[in-house]
């Protein structure tokens, strides 16, 4: 699964190249559910459809869609719970832009700017990747109603390529480390941050949690 | 501080570790007064269960004296509180409905995985039990970290003593449970396999519920002794035919439920007991089930099974067609402790319940590692082993 995942990325990078750009972002978002002929989505199918590496994840929050929305709207919020983000710097403007530091194995760091792309008050925040950024990255997080009182769903979608050449790879392999295990984690962390107001650790002492590695690496 | 750790296969030992401190702010430290071993730390000492690392500190069945809190626990210090091994949010779908040992918040994100491909779901965290099920540091210590203390915990009144609420942490619930499982009316006739402390607390709990008969089975006479001082029937599996025995036992119809309270390591010479012995033994991950197949064909049909055994991988010639032809219907689970604390404590203030009769040794922390070799090797008289940190040393014995 991660070698077939893996081929699958480096495959990518030397057919797509660096440019993927905003008419791509369309196709991406109106294929959602394309290319099978059941009612899962697309990520669920056994052969990735989409031109690029695609991973999703739903799970089910006890919390209304509104709060969560908000939540995460504030994309400085977002690496309390994204294992591989140290920070994102917001930079205003209409188009919602931000810097994100992802942290990348031997102690760097992979340059990533986004923008919104999309956005639909409590159900729907959408963002892109724009120009300067080691990777291409087009994220998608929707927020519609569980059946009777279990809340909200919540799915993230993202679907990514990395320039070509061994830079792009080895730059894929950090940032886009099996990327499923880790879209499926950080959900988890969300999902316990907003029903719990914590994320669980097993950590012993203050020096073993997921907060103090992280300064330590900055 | 001193902690029973964990380093391998009937290789436990009392070790300086770090004393644990609050990370979460829901998180309390309590100063463990007492700290029981559990035929489930069995399954880890016995190497059973998959996902133990040297150094692990364990124990799961524990009270103790709030020393700190954090900013989100309801606790204060100086209570005496008794903590569920499982450890739960209060705040997910499970929780809320009451399945507290199905958290979905507890089990730490990156330690979900290996429980999600063994079972097709992530586990929810218990107390030093492998990490498989969070990784979490366990109670036979001088100190513990709880996570969530504002939900699991409960306050014990001052006139209890710790040996009469103690297990409230595990076995006493888990018994509970599992002869609420066995969905008893009253005129049933109820077996349990199994007379160690959740077999006997079963018992109890069967009679408490109404059961017009207990039979309780294992081969240690002492602890059929103790079943049968509870107002059980009991049958010694080596000298009897327990199928015969049951049968003609429940008037020829075969009994109406029936509680697996032996788990994975079902002792025996049966013959593919003998062949999941060897299986466990290399490592290929067979459970024994022994008394559960047994359990199964014994049940009358449209009868009820309850397991609360611990099984933790998968199982060979599994009498598939005895349940589905009988059409059985099987309860399991981890317990919801949470659910029962309150309850319990209230029928151990009032008397329904005993739970002190089948205490056999009480032991300094620092002998813990001579506690697990005879709670294991001489099950017939360890019938429970109760830990306390503060205790003096005695001589060798
Ligand atoms: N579901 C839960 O939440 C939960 C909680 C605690 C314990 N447990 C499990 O309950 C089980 C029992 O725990 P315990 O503390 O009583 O353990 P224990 O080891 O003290 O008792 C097990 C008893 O089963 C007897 N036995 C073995 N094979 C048998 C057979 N074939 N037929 C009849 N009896 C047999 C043994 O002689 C022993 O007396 C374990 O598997 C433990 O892991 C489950
Ligand atoms: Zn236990
Ligand atoms: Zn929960």
């Amino acid at each position: 699964m991660k070698h077939k995942q893996e081929a699958g990325i480096a495959g990518g990078l030397v057919a797509v190249g660096l440019a993927v750009g905003t008419a791509a972002f369309g196709i991406f978002l109106g294929r959602r559910h394309s290319g099978g002929n059941d009612d899962a989505p697309q990520f669920a199918r056994r052969s990735n459809q989409a031109e690029h590496a695609l991973v999703g994840r739903s799970v089910t929050i006890r919390k209304p869609a509104a709060e969560l929305y908000e939540y995460w709207r504030d994309f400085c919020n977002l690496p309390e719970f994204m294992e591989n983000v140290e920070k994102i710097a917001k930079q205003g403007g209409p188009t919602g832009g931000a810097v994100w530091k992802v942290k990348a194995p031997g102690g760097g760091t992979i340059a990533l700017k986004t923008e919104i792309a999309e956005e639909v008050e409590n159900k729907r925040i959408a963002w892109r990747s724009v120009e300067g950024s080691d990777i291409e990255i087009m994220g998608e997080v929707r927020f519609s109603p569980a059946p009777g009182d279990r809340g909200t769903r919540v799915s993230l979608r993202i679907e990514y390529d990395a320039p070509g050449g061994a830079v792009g790879r080895s730059i894929a392999k950090a940032f886009l480390r099996e990327p499923e295990v880790q879209a499926r984690h950080d959900l988890k962390r969300f999902k316990m941050l907003m029903e719990t107001g914590e994320i669980a650790t097993s950590a012993h002492r203050r020096s073993e949690t997921r907060e103090a590695k992280q300064q330590e690496n900055a | 501080m001193r902690a029973l750790t964990w380093h391998g296969t009937h290789d436990v030992r009392v070790d300086n570790v770090p004393d644990p401190q609050v990370i979460n702010p829901r998180d309390a430290i309590l100063k463990i007064t007492s700290t029981a071993i559990c035929g489930s730390d069995l399954h880890l000492y016995d190497g059973a269960i998959p996902g133990a690392l040297p150094g692990d500190v364990l124990g799961h069945e524990f009270m103790g004296e709030v020393v700190e809190t954090g900013k989100g626990s309801t606790l204060k210090k100086g209570q005496r509180v008794v903590v569920p091994f499982t450890i739960s949010c209060g705040g997910c779908f499970h929780c809320k409905i009451q399945q507290y040992s199905a958290c979905e918040n507890s089990n730490p994100a990156e330690k979900q995985d290996m429980s999600a491909t063994l079972y097709g779901h992530p586990m929810a965290a218990l107390f030093g039990y492998s990490h498989l099920t969070g990784g979490y540091s366990g109670g036979q210590a001088e100190y513990v970290r709880v996570p969530f203390s504002d939900v699991g915990p409960i306050v014990i009144p001052d006139h209890l003593e710790d040996d009469q609420v103690l297990f409230l942490s595990d076995i006493l619930p888990t018994g509970w449970m599992g002869a609420e499982n066995a969905e008893i009316q009253p005129d049933d006739t109820v077996a349990v396999w199994g007379c160690g402390p959740v077999g006997l607390f079963a018992v109890q709990s069967a009679l408490v519920m109404g059961a017009s008969k207990v039979i309780a089975i294992d081969h240690y006479p002492h602890r059929l002794e103790l079943a049968k001082q509870l107002g059980a029937e009991v049958i010694n599996f080596k000298t009897t035919n327990v199928r015969e025995a049951l049968m003609e036992m429940s008037g020829g119809i075969g009994v109406d439920a029936v509680i697996d309270a032996v788990g994975m390591e079902s002792h025996g010479f049966a013959v593919d007991n003998m062949i999941d012995m060897v299986k466990q033994k290399v490592g290929m991950g067979a459970d024994r089930a022994s008394a559960l197949k047994q359990a199964i064909l014994a049940v009358r049909p449209g009868g009820r099974v309850s397991i609360p055994g611990v099984y933790g991988g998968m199982t060979d010639k599994f009498p598939l067609g005895a349940l589905m032809e009988k059409g059985l219907k099987v309860n399991s689970g981890q317990t919801h402790v949470q659910k029962y604390t309150q309850p319990l404590l209230e029928k151990i203030e009032d008397g329904t319940l005993d739970t002190t009769f089948l205490i056999s040794h009480r032991l300094p922390l620092e002998d813990a590692a001579r506690g697990y070799k005879n709670f294991r090797e001489q099950q017939n008289s360890w019938t429970k082993v109760i830990l306390k940190p503060g205790m003096e040393k005695e001589g060798a014995g």
